[in-house]
């Protein structure tokens, strides 16, 4: 893996408040091009809070936080350059359900980006057949199960052709037996050089695709520490009072 | 089989039988002796049916009359009083009632009968207000298109996603034909000398209604919408000059509205070529609906998920393309019923125009009246007709709205 000079993404001594509330403390982070970051930790730990602050969903008061080369702040340009390059999938996968599945993925192409119609159409089919739902294109979200609405709400954040993806405890919100096919979605992604930042608790995915583990608690950065480090010798006790509570059955 | 009692460990001597363990459970075996003893067979109950016929009805009313006696009083009391309102009403309006045109006869049957010759007399005034005689074909044909534009958007067909933009324009297109058919100029320019120009003071009766209550139901939407915008909107001046207006607006009745659009503005700004009073008073309903529109539109916009609005950011949507495209479509498809309630207030109010001298249908029902002593007995009759005409435009009102929400809830 080729490491260009400037990272992606650059966390510098990063402050957040909601209020009297210190969301994140000092948060110093590099991500580079393809690498695949991993954030887990307890719930209120800012883990969120973190990755949406990389695409401004959330600002930030103090430190810089600069991404594909712009400063995130105040400026409305920098904030729409970020956007541009960045995608996001959440939680709740936030499909357009007044769209079709075809119209939700080409929506922001056409209208963000100035795309044609059918060149717009084009990227859709390609990205769901990546996401192995080509055939659902003309049905209403709602009609989809949460795994497959799940794999076009990626499907949509790949058409804006993003350098980074984000991903916001992407199988938090599904049944069991169907996060097993938006994590293989997602491994094909991180196989094909994708470049990630993933809150989420699937441990086992953690340990097969990530460059770097990050353990989150109380708005700090615990730990760091690449995912054969972060699994079996961790050195903070918080890691591992985290990593034993998620083994306990 | 969750109901079934959770089978026992059948005893070591059943061990042996090949019993299903299913069966196992419902035959504990040191009941299976004394079961057989006591077993009774229980008959087959009938299945419930409902019964219909006369001998039922009649057991059913009997016993209803036998255990609930002052329930059956009061019922029998109703349904007598109930049937005296339906014959007082019947004798009035149709049996003893005066159909034909013809003054004398509605004289001797005052107080026994209708007098629905007025209705026949006085039509024409009633529904075309001091429109000139000879040309109100025109007021016909004007309504008449807008009857057929409300018919097409009561159909099922008018809100697909092909034909929206088709009905919005055909609606624009619509209005402003009326406009040229009503003046007889096509935006104050004189192009149409075929017809002579008709001022708008002379408009009247159910066009004037329609052209009110219309046009500023499609001014006050789009203005009701922005205002709401404002009103959600994160910039602090936006958003207090909306709340400043709405609320505002919505402490002041519609009437002073109405006076202040027909008398107070010409007076106001006397060195200013004022606008036609028709113009002054339809921005003034506008103008005083928007401020309600925008209420129920706020509502809406407060039902749509906040999810979606950070969906449309982090794929780079800008304001308005995330309101035009995302929020929006989502939050008008919930207020409907909001919106034509809306609408239908609107259609009503517009009745208050009579108190600054425009004849709507109920100001021209007065004019057609007030001044003719033969007639003007038979107000309550006239009252009933253009009530009618009312209602009718009101259920088709909510007609398209049923419409619309079933084409929203079926996709």
């Amino acid at each position: 893996m080729t490491h260009p000079i400037d990272p992606l993404i650059e966390f510098k001594h990063v402050n957040k408040w909601y209020g009297a509330f210190h969301a994140l403390k000092d948060i110093n982070l590099k991500v580079q091009t393809g690498e695949r970051v991993i954030i887990c930790g307890p719930s209120g730990s800012g883990k969120s809070t973190l990755i949406r602050c990389v695409n401004a969903l959330e600002s930030y008061q103090e430190g810089e936080l600069v991404v594909n080369g712009h400063t995130l702040g105040d400026d409305l340009k920098a904030t729409q350059a970020v956007r541009q390059h960045v995608g996001m999938v959440f939680q709740q996968f936030n499909l357009f359900p007044h769209l079709t599945v075809l119209e939700n993925l080409t929506l922001a192409p056409e209208k963000s980006q100035g795309l044609s119609k059918s060149r717009a159409q084009e990227t859709a089919f390609e990205e769901l057949h990546r996401v192995h739902i080509a055939e659902q294109a003309d049905k209403y979200p709602a009609q989809l199960s949460g795994g497959q609405q799940q794999r076009v709400a990626i499907a949509r954040a790949l058409c804006m052709k993003p350098k980074i993806m984000l991903f916001d405890e992407p199988t938090s919100a599904l049944d069991p037996e169907m996060i097993q096919e938006v994590l293989d979605v997602m491994v094909e992604l991180a196989q094909a050089g994708m470049t990630m930042l993933c809150v989420t608790h699937e441990m086992a995915f953690a340990r097969s695709v990530a460059s770097r583990v990050i353990l989150m608690d109380q708005g700090q950065m615990i730990e760091e520490a690449p995912p054969e480090v972060f699994f079996n010798a961790p050195k903070h006790p918080r890691t591992q009072a985290f990593l034993s509570a998620l083994h306990r059955p | 089989m969750n109901t079934l009692p959770s089978p026992p460990s059948p005893s070591p001597s059943l061990t042996s039988l090949p019993v299903h363990p299913k069966l196992a459970g419902s035959h504990e075996p040191c009941d299976d002796q004394e079961r057989a003893q006591v077993f009774q067979e229980i008959a087959a109950r009938s299945v419930p049916v409902e019964h219909k016929g006369l001998p039922e009805r009649l057991r059913q009313l009997s016993q209803f009359i036998l255990t609930q006696p002052i329930e059956a009083l009061l019922t029998l009391g109703l349904a007598l009083l109930a049937l005296q309102l339906l014959s007082l009403a019947l004798n009035w309006g149709v049996l003893h009632a005066v159909f034909q045109i013809d003054e004398g006869a509605c004289q001797s049957a005052r107080g026994e009968g209708a007098c629905w010759g007025m209705v026949g007399e006085k039509f024409r005034m009633i529904l075309w207000g001091r429109y000139p005689y000879a040309e109100q074909w025109r007021c016909a044909l004007s309504c008449a298109l807008a009857l057929g534009m409300l018919g097409w958007s009561v159909g099922s067909k008018a809100w697909t996603s092909k034909l929206r933009t088709i009905t919005l324009w055909a609606w624009v297109i619509t209005g402003l034909v009326i406009q040229a058919l009503m003046s007889g100029n096509f935006l104050g320019l004189r192009v149409l000398p075929l017809w002579p120009s008709v001022e708008t003071e002379l408009w009247g009766g159910l066009p004037l209604t329609l052209i009110l209550s219309l046009g500023s139901i499609a001014l006050a939407t789009p203005m009701g919408i922005l205002l709401a915008l404002g009103r959600t909107s994160e910039m602090p001046i936006i958003q207090s000059i909306c709340v400043l207006y709405i609320e505002l607006v919505r402490g002041v009745p519609l009437i002073s509205v109405l006076f202040m659009a027909s008398f107070m503005f010409p007076l106001l700004m006397p060195t200013l070529q004022t606008p036609d009073v028709l113009i002054r008073v339809l921005l003034g309903i506008t103008l005083f609906s928007a401020a309600y529109t925008a209420e129920v539109v706020r509502g809406g916009l407060q039902a749509v998920d906040k999810g979606q609005l950070e969906a449309a950011q982090s794929l780079n949507l800008g304001y308005w393309q995330t309101q035009r495209h995302v929020i929006l479509p989502q939050a008008l498809a919930h207020i409907i019923p909001g919106m034509v309630n809306n609408f239908i207030a609107i259609f009503k109010d517009t009745s208050l125009v009579t108190i600054v001298s425009l004849y709507e249908l109920t100001g021209a029902l007065g004019l057609a009246l007030n001044g003719d002593a033969n007639w003007r007995p038979y107000k309550l009759e006239g009252y009933l007709f253009i009530a009618a005409i009312y209602f009718f435009f009101c259920f088709a009102l909510s007609r398209v709205s049923q419409n619309l929400e079933h084409r929203l809830a079926n996709r």
